[in-house]
């Protein structure tokens, strides 16, 4: 194998968006060969959703016990899989799947493991990684010692270009696990909603919106915009929407094309989750709320009358377009 | 039960973080160290599991004296007691390091169910040590979870985690690693008479060089290695719009459209 290896996950035959981003971006490296591995009933189908991104060989796995997700039995599987095939670097997504994962496998190979990371780059046969820390307040530089490298990529941060063949070679490793001791029973889809860390676009409320039915307003507006909807944390705490919901440094950090933060003040926590966002717009009714200093534009004014005025004129603009 | 809370002392999550002049690390001074906020859902979870079925709660954890402050506040949570592991000889060390003194800070004892975390800690953001340790110590995990309960005869978890747009359910056998995620519970506020009892609870204090570690060793081992920090760019200066509503909204799509190209 040599070169890179990119854990993948899947479900279905479908790969979560930052798969690609992570096989784009082990193409990117141009550090040797992209094999990439992936597990469960579906994985074979997996060949089609990477074709044309460069990945040379894929590795699948679609049997017991790798049919259920077991952190301990899928560590030891890519534990091994590295051990035969010698990548000198190893990519994951951080998400739930990439951040229970990644860390067992660095214990058990003892391997240095950079996690969520955003900034990845070549560095002769190395490669340079930074790393936000502090929730995005700064950014980490770090290096890893040794190989293999193993790095979790932040989603929504690495572009996906088709850059590269389809999957030459579908192969099944032989992997030996022991019996899995932390197996998942049950797994429960919200395919409806868009991810908040996967989204191009959010709309975020704040306790200016003063109540649970209120939220109906940024529906409509994340309709319209083929937005995910977020909201500050006291606005998730008091109920009005679901956990799920709260950005920012103790809830989900966020890095869409566009933010728009409605009656968000704009706390030093809340922005943390945001300050990935490469547009983010506010609508506050107070001047002076903190949220504008870090808004690329703002909107002065009443909620209940903005949103439903944006609502309306992003409405026109489609249909003129 | 017999149950480890793995706790962190973190920056206080109101701090604005600047960095050291030569870029090495952020400046300490001034800040505000708190116990990090996972680690509190990690707490009230052991301390719930504790009450229900009888056992007790030691909370352990790696750093400098200060970190006391945060072990007595989770003590007057209710934690029975506490084995701090001082960083004395220790100048550097990366997240395996830091997992294996904390692992061998549990192997002196014998007979543990449960070693509980947070899913993270919000200073460097890694999400590793809960892993880590499971790794370590060839133990079952799960992280992120958001509800758990346990069957103590059976001695059999089943823990439900929060996905990327889904929940999912994990059956773990004892002893097992769980990473505690904000909704897990709502940690109980110290009381007056407890924070009074905390102050009387044992802190075993150890060292890794007590453990049988060798700190030099530990940094010259490291397999990630920190070379140094900068602040993020800096946000462009804002374009504010006032006035009616309706013509703000307009303007907004236009320069949503024309100027950010993002329509
Ligand atoms: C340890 C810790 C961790 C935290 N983590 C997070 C986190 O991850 N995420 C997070 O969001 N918070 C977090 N917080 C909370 C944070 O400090 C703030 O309290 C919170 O972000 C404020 O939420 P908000 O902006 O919705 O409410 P507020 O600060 O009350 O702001 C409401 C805003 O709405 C505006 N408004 C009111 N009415 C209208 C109207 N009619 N039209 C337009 N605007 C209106 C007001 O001007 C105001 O700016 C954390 C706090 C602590 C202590």
């Amino acid at each position: 194998m040599s070169g890179i290896l990119v854990v993948l996950e899947q479900w279905e035959g479908r790969v979560r968006r930052v798969g690609l981003e992570a096989c784009a971006t082990a193409v990117r490296l141009g550090h040797g060969p992209v094999s990439a591995v992936a597990f469960g009933a579906g994985a074979e189908a997996v060949a089609e959703a990477v074709g044309g991104l460069g990945v040379e060989e894929l590795l699948v796995l679609p049997d017991t016990p790798f049919d259920r997700y077991s952190s301990d039995a899928f560590a030891e599987a890519v534990a091994e899989i590295v051990r035969q095939g010698e990548p000198s670097l190893v990519l994951f997504g951080a998400t739930a799947f990439g951040k229970d994962l990644a860390p067992r496998v660095s214990g058990l190979l003892k391997a240095g493991l950079a996690s969520d990371v955003t900034g990845i780059d070549p560095d002769g046969d190395d490669v340079a990684i930074t790393r936000p820390v502090y929730a995005g307040k700064a950014l980490q530089r770090v290096r890893i010692v040794g190989t293999p490298k193993l790095v979790s990529l932040r989603p929504n941060v690495q572009p996906v270009g088709a850059g590269g063949g389809p999957v030459a070679r579908v192969s099944r490793p032989a992997v030996e696990v022991g019996a899995p001791r932390a197996v998942v029973t049950g797994t429960e889809r919200n395919d409806e909603t868009v991810e908040l860390t996967e989204a191009s676009r959010i709309v975020s409320g704040g306790r200016g919106m003063k109540a649970s039915e209120n939220f109906r307003l940024l529906d409509e507006l994340a309709a319209v915009l083929g937005a995910a909807v977020g909201s500050s944390r006291p606005v998730a705490d008091e109920g009005w929407v679901p956990h799920s919901y709260h950005v920012g440094q103790t809830g989900k950090v966020v890095s869409p094309d566009l933010y728009v933060a409605v009656g968000i003040s704009g706390a030093i926590q809340h922005v943390a989750g945001i300050s990935n966002s490469k547009c983010i717009v506010a609508i506050n009714n107070d001047p002076d709320a903190p949220i504008f200093k870090v808004a690329n534009y703002g909107v002065v004014g009443d909620l209940f009358q903005v949103v439903p005025a944006l609502t309306a004129a992003l409405k026109a603009h489609l249909d003129a377009s | 039960m017999k149950i480890a809370v793995l706790v962190k002392q973190v920056p206080d999550t109101a701090t604005r973080i600047q960095l050291a002049s030569d870029g090495s690390g952020i400046n300490t001074a001034g800040i505000k160290w708190v116990l990090n906020p996972y680690d509190e859902f990690a707490i009230e979870e052991a301390l719930k599991l504790r009450d229900q079925h009888s056992g007790e709660v030691v909370l352990v954890s790696f750093g400098p004296a200060r970190v006391e402050e945060a072990i007595r506040q989770g003590l007057a949570m209710g934690a029975d007691r506490a084995i701090w592991v001082s960083d004395d000889g220790v100048a550097d060390v990366d997240y395996l390091g830091r997992a294996q003194i904390l692992v061998a800070a549990l192997s002196q004892e014998a007979d543990w169910d449960l070693v509980l975390v947070g899913k993270q800690a919000v200073d460097d953001d890694a999400a590793q040590t809960g892993p880590l340790v499971a790794a370590l110590l060839d133990w079952p995990q799960a992280m992120v979870v958001l509800g758990l309960t346990v069957d103590a005869a059976g001695r059999r978890i089943t823990a439900t985690r929060e996905l990327e747009g889904a929940t999912e359910t994990v059956e773990l056998t004892l002893p097992a690693v769980l990473g505690a995620q904000r909704g897990l519970n709502v940690p109980r506020y110290p009381t007056l008479p407890n924070i009074m009892k905390a102050k009387r609870k044992e802190v075993r204090h150890t060292s890794a060089a007590d453990l049988g570690l060798d700190g030099a060793q530990l940094t010259a081992d490291r397999r990630v290695v920190v070379e140094g920090y900068q602040l993020p760019p800096p946000r462009p200066e804002p374009k504010v719009l006032t006035g009616d509503p309706a013509e703000a909204a307009a303007t907004l799509v236009k320069l949503l459209h024309n100027e950010a190209q993002i329509l």
